[in-house]
């Protein structure tokens, strides 16, 4: 082991060099995104957003959808105005609703509803987008052509009214309402992957795998959609916000979530028809969104910087 | 240019024709009709209604009429305001959506643009920070919030100066009077102010960097005639090819705007007729968004390459 002229430290020094390990790309982001204060904070609190939306309602002492006609538009125990709070009906910390509902749980309920639709909707578009992009990119020639030019055509179209009008066709269905945004945003998903991929297919590994016999299929799935991630990460942070506000939206305008069930939009909906009355009612809904909102789009920020060092 | 032009103007028919065939089949598809209503009609006086409107006809035919009528510029007549076609809604609306999205869209580039500039001559001091970070509010906080609060606050609290209250309408039209004006176009103009600014920022400061502008400085030119005559001009070209997307942004924002301030333009038709299942209007209104978002995008497309002599009209 010990070579001619090399003391034992020495060679534990260069042993330690051996030692260390690559560095992947994911790691050294991971390194740089830990160093974004603004994205690490991001993420913290949307954390926490999330778990007590999930944990919260298990032991909170009201119900989301019991009428209370008793206690209707509630201030928050804490009001500083205290003409309008009514003592009799508990502890409210966030008021109650036109209906005397407990305004908190439903704002957690909301959460719950608004970061469902996100991510769920938002995985409908990767998942179309990333196969229809890949797919185009790597066969090429005339499908790429074809494929592409349905993408843009049907980028010209004013896409919310075509949401506006399916949640109209099909009553406000709510698995629906997860695809019908989802269809909607893998339209930019599918560029951007097909833009990698074009770039990836001229790389040797492809070439070699090809070589070794693997199909298109086997390579795209192996080898391409793996080294398009980075890009597809970044955006698919940025598409979340996009569509909890599609949602929001929708419920805003009455088209999407139906009471009892609630989301944000819904909320904010509410507490606009009574905000003259019962401020709380929209102040509080339109503060977890935009907190979330802000969270969102600070971690696609940091995640692009952390994945592109170059782009800052 | 004009070959161009002329190109582009063809490739939108198809587009078109697909959004029409789009709308018009999915709200056929549509379970419940427009006459669905709570009293019962006896059947023939239903059957008659039905066939006053084509909807005893298959679909396709329907289709067909539709789209014989479309070519005369005639959108039909309106399934529920009767005694009006949609021309002769949309002939109201329009003037009055017309108006709040274009104040919208020059308050947001004037105003982005001055912002981005700003943000950018003084990049990583307060006053950048200042902006970028009311830019981000701009952008996360929607449009269905920023209304009401603004409505809340300048149309029902009031302002108080000196001694006098100073309030904004906190609704309605008014003949697009200038004071009904305010909050409707501030609201719609808001996200793209603040994106339009965050766009104009970057550029800029790239821009700034460049050797051209080095150049510029090293003659010994007056600060302001770099930065307007030579830095800004650069600077622009992003937003002139953001236009597109702001003019659909601004059409989403106009149906929460017109809707929440009582605004009588398409966007509240639009609104108003998908969830009374207003076929025919749903559709006109749609037509004519669609159409306005492909012609703008070609003035803008083509503004574009007017401006940037690096881009051939291709």
């Amino acid at each position: 082991m010990s070579a001619p002229g090399l003391t034992a430290r020495n060679t534990e020094t260069i042993e330690r060099a051996l030692d260390v390990e690559g560095r992947s790309l994911w790691t050294d982001a991971r390194r740089r995104l830990v160093k974004n204060k603004a994205a690490l904070a991001s993420i913290v609190v949307l954390t926490l957003v999330a778990l007590v939306a999930i944990f919260v309602p298990f032991v909170w002492p009201y119900d989301y959808a019991v009428l209370d006609y008793g206690n209707i538009a509630c201030a928050p125990n804490w009001w500083p105005d205290h003409d309008v709070a009514c003592y009799a009906g508990g502890l409210h910390i966030f008021g109650t609703d036109q209906n005397g509902r407990d305004l908190f749980i439903r704002v957690l309920y909301g959460a719950r509803i608004s970061l469902a639709v996100g991510v769920v909707a938002t995985l409908v578009s990767l998942l179309i987008g990333v196969t229809y992009g890949a797919v185009a990119g790597f066969v090429g020639g005339r499908v790429d052509e074809l494929m592409m030019r349905l993408v843009d055509v049907l980028y010209s179209l004013p896409f919310i009214f075509f949401v506006i009008i399916l949640m109209v066709v099909f009553n406000q269905n709510f698995f629906l309402l997860f695809v019908a945004i989802g269809a909607v945003e893998w339209l930019t998903m599918a560029r951007i992957v097909r833009g990698q991929t074009l770039s990836i297919k001229q790389k040797e590994f492809i070439e070699a795998a090809r070589a070794a016999g693997v199909g298109t299929l086997g390579n795209i799935r192996r080898h391409v959609i793996p080294n398009v991630l980075g890009p597809v990460v970044v955006y698919v942070t940025l598409t979340i916000p996009t569509v909890i506000l599609a949602e929001s939206f929708l419920s805003f305008l009455g088209l999407g979530i139906q009471d009892p069930l609630t989301s944000w939009g819904v909320l904010i909906a509410d507490g606009k028809d009574h905000m003259e009355t019962a401020p709380w009612m929209l102040i509080f809904p339109a503060l977890f969104m935009a907190v979330t909102l802000f969270c969102f789009n600070f971690i696609g920020d940091g995640l692009r910087d952390a994945l592109d060092p170059k782009d800052r | 240019m004009w070959p161009y032009a002329t190109r582009r103007v063809l490739g939108a028919i198809p587009t078109l024709f697909i959004i029409v065939a789009l709308t018009f089949f999915m709200m056929h598809i549509a379970p419940g009709g427009p006459f669905d209503a709570q009293r019962h009609l006896p059947p023939e006086i239903e059957h008659n209604i039905r066939a006053a409107y084509n909807l005893d006809k298959p679909v396709w035919e329907q289709f067909a009429i539709y789209l014989g009528r479309l070519l005369h510029g005639d959108l039909g007549p309106s399934f529920k305001n009767h005694d009006f076609t949609v021309s002769q809604l949309i002939e109201v609306g329009l003037p009055v959506s017309a108006r709040l999205g274009i104040s919208a869209i020059v308050l947001a580039i004037v105003l982005g643009i001055t912002l981005g500039t700003v943000a950018a001559l003084n990049q990583n001091k307060a006053t950048d920070y200042g902006v970028m970070g009311l830019a981000m509010i701009g952008i996360t906080i929607p449009t269905f919030v920023t209304a009401p609060v603004l409505a809340l606050i300048f149309g029902i609290y009031g302002l108080h100066f000196f001694g006098h209250d100073f309030f904004l309408p906190a609704g309605g039209w008014n003949g697009g009077a200038l004071a009904n004006m305010i909050l409707p176009v501030t609201v719609l103009a808001l996200p793209q102010v603040a994106i339009i600014a965050r766009l104009v920022r970057g550029s800029m400061v790239e821009v700034l960097r460049s050797n051209y502008v080095r150049t510029a400085r090293a003659k010994g030119l007056p600060n302001h005639i770099v930065i307007f005559r030579h830095a800004l001009r650069a600077a622009l070209l992003p937003v002139v090819s953001y236009l597109g997307p702001a003019i659909a942004g601004l059409l989403t924002g106009s149906l929460i705007v017109e809707t929440i301030f009582g605004i009588p333009g398409i966007g509240r038709y639009f609104v108003e007729g998908a969830i009374n299942r207003d076929y025919t209007l749903v559709m006109g209104v749609v037509i004519v968004y669609a159409a306005f978002v492909i012609l703008l995008n070609l003035v803008a497309d083509i503004l574009y390459a007017l401006l940037d002599p690096r881009v051939r009209f291709a």
